[in-house]
């Protein structure tokens, strides 16, 4: 795998996130040696994780958001981290990435939908 | 299936060879009754029977499948689907004949909260027939593996596992399965092993004229397996079923009527009284499908399913809310 420097990261979360809220912009904090802090940001949308996977850096904040009318949950395979409960529209979801390694997630209410965190030290 | 076939020969009185006859799939539309009887696949929408007077006759056993009430749901498919809710009970009462009972299919509620479960048995309360079957969608178990649900709804029935069960009314043999629970990443509605072997085990002693019913949430054949309209283990569950001269399989979660005949085998899936969802693969994904406010009610309904003695095929009536 890769690293991205972080200029690369922002550019990727920006078409991540696309331009639906751009308040986002305000909420990427900046970093004391200049560089911005990554918004590791998941749409659920359309039955689908959008990114389907991710890459993020151990200790940093990912966070779900449900866009669709139909309720939906981030379920870690092998319960490796904590579950959601069921998110309604717009609702959210966070967690705190941990030990480096490959995370499968699925929502239990809608089994076919699937995504990968890859956290990395 | 052509193993069994001498059943239906000897079950049916008219002796008219269903092969052929049965192997077909179609889009049912709302309000239409389906008679399988005989070997002939017969269709009359419900205005044409109450205008000609000609409900069915009385039989031995009639009752009624209502699904997907979804209680909780408030978005622009269905603002207020307590009101929907409302006006299927209104027209089970409102029935000449009542139901013996009622089975729900699931997804009572939108979110497994308990005050959404709290509205659905405050509306029940209206309704004249008093025994419901309960067997749970995935929206009646998303964040405590279905204990709620359970607690709630499985109190008058053996329920085990996860809360599977059978019953006998009138010499039919009823079997509600859960396939919504432990289901796996990528995966379809699941049934398991455990209940597969319960499943064996509880038909094992019916001998083969025994009309059976099955009722759970998703449906047990692959309607649309991209969408998640299937379940993965439901031929298991099927080939214990299959050397029954009747097997109706009452399926809900499509939020629309699709039936498929093969052999002796009715797959049925009901109407929804919350929300109509798309055709197979006609859209995005299958979430609630926003329809015109005039056109909502006859999208949703219910069915009534009515099974009489010395008969194999039971008569599976779809009527909507317009
Ligand atoms: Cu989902």
């Amino acid at each position: 795998m890769i690293t991205p420097t972080p200029g690369i990261k922002t550019t990727a979360l920006l078409c991540a996130i696309s331009l639906l809220n751009f308040s986002l912009f305000a909420l990427a904090g900046e970093m004391k040696d200049g560089t911005i802090a990554k918004q590791n940001r998941i749409e659920i949308k359309d039955f689908a994780f959008d990114p389907q996977k991710i890459t993020v850096k151990s200790g940093e904040k990912i966070t779900w958001i449900n866009r669709d009318g139909e309720p939906h949950t981030v379920v870690s395979v092998g319960k490796k981290f904590q579950r959601s409960p069921g998110l309604d529209t717009d609702q959210e979801f966070s967690i705190t990435a941990g030990a480096p390694g490959t995370y499968e997630y699925f929502c239990s209410v809608h089994p076919k939908m699937t995504g990968t965190i890859v956290v990395e030290k | 299936m052509k193993d069994h076939n001498h059943i239906l020969h000897n079950v049916d009185s008219d002796g008219i060879d269903r092969r052929g006859f049965l192997k077909c799939m179609a889009w049912a539309g709302t309000g239409v009754l389906w008679t399988v009887s005989g070997g002939v696949l017969v269709s009359k929408t419900l205005a044409q029977i109450t205008k000609a007077g000609s409900l069915p006759a009385v039989t031995d056993l009639s009752f009624l499948q209502i699904s997907d009430s979804h209680i909780g749901f408030s978005k622009d498919a269905n603002k207020d689907v307590t009101e929907t809710f409302r006006i299927a009970l209104d027209r089970i009462n409102a029935m000449p004949t009542q139901p013996a009972f009622l089975l729900h299919t699931g997804d009572i509620s939108q979110l497994s909260k308990p005050e959404e479960f709290d509205t659905f048995d405050q509306v029940l309360k209206s309704c004249k027939t008093k025994d419901v079957f309960y067997v749970p969608g995935e929206h009646d178990v998303i964040n405590d593996g279905g204990k709620l649900f359970r607690d709630r709804y499985l109190k008058s029935v053996e329920g085990k596992g996860s809360g599977w069960y059978s019953f006998n009314k009138n010499g039919v043999h009823f079997i509600g399965l859960v396939n919504v629970l432990n289901l796996q990443a990528g995966g379809l509605g699941q049934l398991g092993d455990e209940q597969l072997e319960w499943l064996e085990d509880d038909v094992k002693g019916l001998s083969a004229e025994t009309p059976i019913v099955v009722f759970a949430h998703i449906p047990l054949w692959a309607v649309y397996p991209k969408w998640g309209w299937g379940t993965d283990d439901s031929e298991r569950a099927l080939g214990y079923l299959k050397r029954f001269g009747s097997l109706t399989v009452l399926n809900g979660h499509i939020h629309q009527v699709l039936r498929k005949v093969e052999g002796n085998v009715t797959f049925h899936t009901a109407m929804s009284t919350a929300f109509p969802q798309p055709e197979p693969g006609k859209g995005p994904n299958p979430g609630p499908l926003k329809v015109p406010a005039e056109k909502l009610r006859s999208m949703l309904g219910l069915t009534s399913v009515q099974y009489k003695q010395g008969k194999s095929a039971l008569a599976v009536i779809d009527s909507n809310l317009s």
